[in-house]
């Protein structure tokens, strides 16, 4: 027979459709903005994870590991120091060393950088477990003025494949000097990855070398004009680069390869695992993430005491209510029943509201958040932990329902049938 | 077979007021009708709560249908209050957020006993309900599916008649039913009622304050005489 108690809990809740639907809404707010917080939380660390899964190890000039990640994987921050090519070449050739792909930074174009490097980085870097990066158009670059584009790059400068483009110096969003005496010529897009790799523009270690010829101290030289098809090869190799990105034939060499580099005396050098330093960065950003968590979950609780205040609110107005269903039979744990079913109720359109709205929420902008910070967020079932978030918050609901539940208990207790009527 | 309501040497009083009510005796047989007088401060909430079980006397005993309402635990009581009482009280006795079917259909929701007779006796729930409303005249209210709120106090106290009725209690309580009604909704009312407790064999107790009523029924007691009722 308590069947029926659902039943009568849900036809009185939508008979004070207004007010019940305002405190499933600001729950449902309040669950959207936890559960969301939890997903990007999640997402982003994926997302990091997966623009260095496969690197085995970076290496760049002494720095702090997470300094050099951010800088050498997510192009954020700038370089300290490069190392030299000689150097890199004495660790290119150590047994365990299966790859290197080097990049040199320090240039830019409209805002994204410009990352001299091989053509080992399209078919060694990769993303999940993807290895080798996929050209939506064209192919890697062959000729010194050849630059690839990542997908965001194409997309937000409309660029198409035969388009000219003109570097520019230093990483400052207007730049002040620009290499517009040699002009690059676009031969790849690559497919999106939902990594920095998108907002890359590519172009041989060679060509940094070449656009730089006629520059001292940060400043082209005046007056001194390259003749861009006719300089000697000799000119042309690198001489030192910003990092490097190492795979090993066998994950158990590691740590001595590591050892080698961060002991090596010709210059201050640190080899890093992206892994470790990710995680070191998610120690930094851990108190953010809590700071995020707390203030959401506090949403979350707040909402449960509206709850909890418009249910007792209507106690009150509900003692003919109760006392009548008395009379007909319900007995003081019928009432109770019937006020925890209210607040589960309740509690539960919020958070289905609550679910619904972040799939919403994520249908609608997740494109966007995909493009713009390459965090893959679709909508879909929530998670097993997130589940248990939302349970947790049905089970809060129902604990909270208990107050009014027992008030009602004991105030019928006291009614019986017949309240002053 | 057991009286439908029996009360014997029943005192209550409350424990911080100098009021007491006692009776004495009252029974009331298969198809009786009683009516109760009873001025305001009598008693007549305390004597519904006592025989409904939502109050316990302190001495006394009270059956219905032969089944005791004093000395059993309060769930039992709730399910003997479900199983043969029916009560109509002077108004709020709808729940708003119910249709009519559903509010007459209510008391079987509480009692399998009532929800079982009335399927047995018109193959539904909602037949059962059906059919009280239209005993009771209210056939084209239910049909149209009019809310609660939107019927007069006379349709409305004769939903509560149907509900009161339904599932065939063996005692149909009334307590100032038709203090709101004008004359001729009074008596459409009792003409209803009386009818209806007799085709199911209901016994009436009857309890109000107007005395121009108590002509229609075949026995009269004055509260006051009928309990003790100490200053």
């Amino acid at each position: 027979m308590n069947g029926g108690l659902l039943g009568l809990a849900w036809a009185s809740l939508k008979n004070r459709k207004a007010t019940v639907l305002l405190t499933v809404f600001t729950l449902g707010l309040a669950v959207m903005l936890l559960l969301g917080i939890e997903r990007v939380r999640h997402e982003a660390r994926d997302s990091f994870l997966r623009s260095v899964a496969g690197v085995d190890l970076i290496v760049g000039a002494r720095s702090h590991p997470v300094q050099l990640l951010l800088y050498s994987v997510f192009r954020l921050g700038e370089p300290t120091a490069n190392l030299q090519w000689a150097t890199y070449e004495k660790f290119k050739a150590l047994p365990p060393v299966a790859w290197t792909v080097p990049i040199s930074l320090g240039d830019s174009h409209q805002g994204f950088r410009v990352i001299g490097t091989t053509g080992e980085f399209f078919t060694r870097m990769g993303y999940g477990d993807r290895r080798g990066l996929r050209f939506a158009e064209g192919q890697a670059f062959n000729a010194l003025h050849d630059a690839v584009v990542g997908a965001d790059v194409a997309e937000k400068l409309g660029y198409e494949l035969g388009r000219e483009i003109v570097l520019a110096h230093g990483i400052a969003r207007v730049a002040v000097h620009k290499h517009d005496d040699q002009p690059f010529r676009i031969v790849g897009i690559l497919a999106r990855t939902g990594t920095a790799i998108d907002q890359g523009v590519y172009v041989s270690l060679e060509a940094i070398e070449a656009i730089h010829l006629n520059w001292r101290g940060g400043v082209p030289l005046p007056g001194l004009r390259v003749d861009a098809d006719r300089i000697p090869p000799e000119l042309l190799r690198p001489r030192s680069i910003t990092a490097v990105f190492v795979g090993l034939e066998s994950r158990g060499a590691t740590f001595a390869v590591q050892r080698v580099v961060n002991e090596y005396r010709g210059e201050p050098l640190i080899a890093i695992l992206p892994g470790v330093a990710l995680s070191q960065l998610w120690a930094l950003m851990g108190g953010v993430e809590r700071a995020l968590w707390i203030a959401a979950a506090a949403a979350v609780l707040a909402a449960l005491m509206v709850l909890l205040t418009t249910i007792l609110a209507t106690l009150n107005e509900r003692r003919r209510e109760m006392a009548l269903l008395r009379a007909v039979g319900a007995g003081p744990r019928h009432v109770f029943g019937l006020l925890v079913a209210e607040a589960a109720l309740l509690t539960g359109a919020g958070v289905l509201l609550g679910v619904v709205l972040m799939e919403g929420m994520l249908f609608a902008i997740g494109p966007t958040l995909e493009a713009r910070f390459g965090l893959m967020l679709s909508p879909g079932w929530p998670a097993p932990a997130e589940l248990a978030v939302l349970g947790g918050i049905w089970l809060g609901g129902i604990l909270l329902g208990l107050v009014p539940a027992a008030l009602a208990y004991r105030r019928s207790l006291q009614d019986g049938v017949a309240v002053d009527r | 077979m057991s009286a439908a309501l029996a009360i014997e040497g029943l005192r209550f009083a409350w424990p911080d007021r100098p009021w007491r009510l006692e009776l004495p005796s009252l029974v009331l047989e298969a198809g009786d009708r009683r009516f109760l007088h009873g001025p305001s401060g009598t008693g007549k909430s305390t004597l519904l709560n006592l025989i409904a079980g939502t109050l316990v006397p302190q001495a006394g005993r009270i059956e219905v249908a032969g089944e005791a309402m004093t000395g059993v635990s309060g769930p039992q009581r709730d399910r003997r209050r479900a199983d043969h009482l029916g009560i109509v009280f002077q108004q709020f006795n709808l729940l708003p957020f119910l249709s009519l079917v559903d509010n007459v259909s209510l008391p079987c929701r509480f009692s399998k006993a009532r929800r079982v007779r009335a399927v047995q006796r018109f193959g539904g729930l909602g037949e059962a309900a059906q059919h009280y409303l239209a005993a009771l005249g209210l056939a084209e209210e239910a049909r149209a599916g009019r809310p609660v709120l939107e019927l007069s106090v006379g349709q409305q106290q004769r939903v509560a008649a149907a509900r009161a009725l339904i599932g065939g209690p063996a005692v149909v309580l009334c307590d100032e039913p038709t203090s709101a009604l004008d004359a001729r909704n009074r008596d459409q009312f009792l003409d209803l009622l009386f009818a209806e407790c007799e085709a199911s064999g209901a016994a009436l107790l009857f309890v109000s304050h107007d005395l121009g009523i108590a002509r229609r029924f075949p026995h009269q007691q004055a509260l006051g005489e009928l309990a003790g009722v100490a200053a």
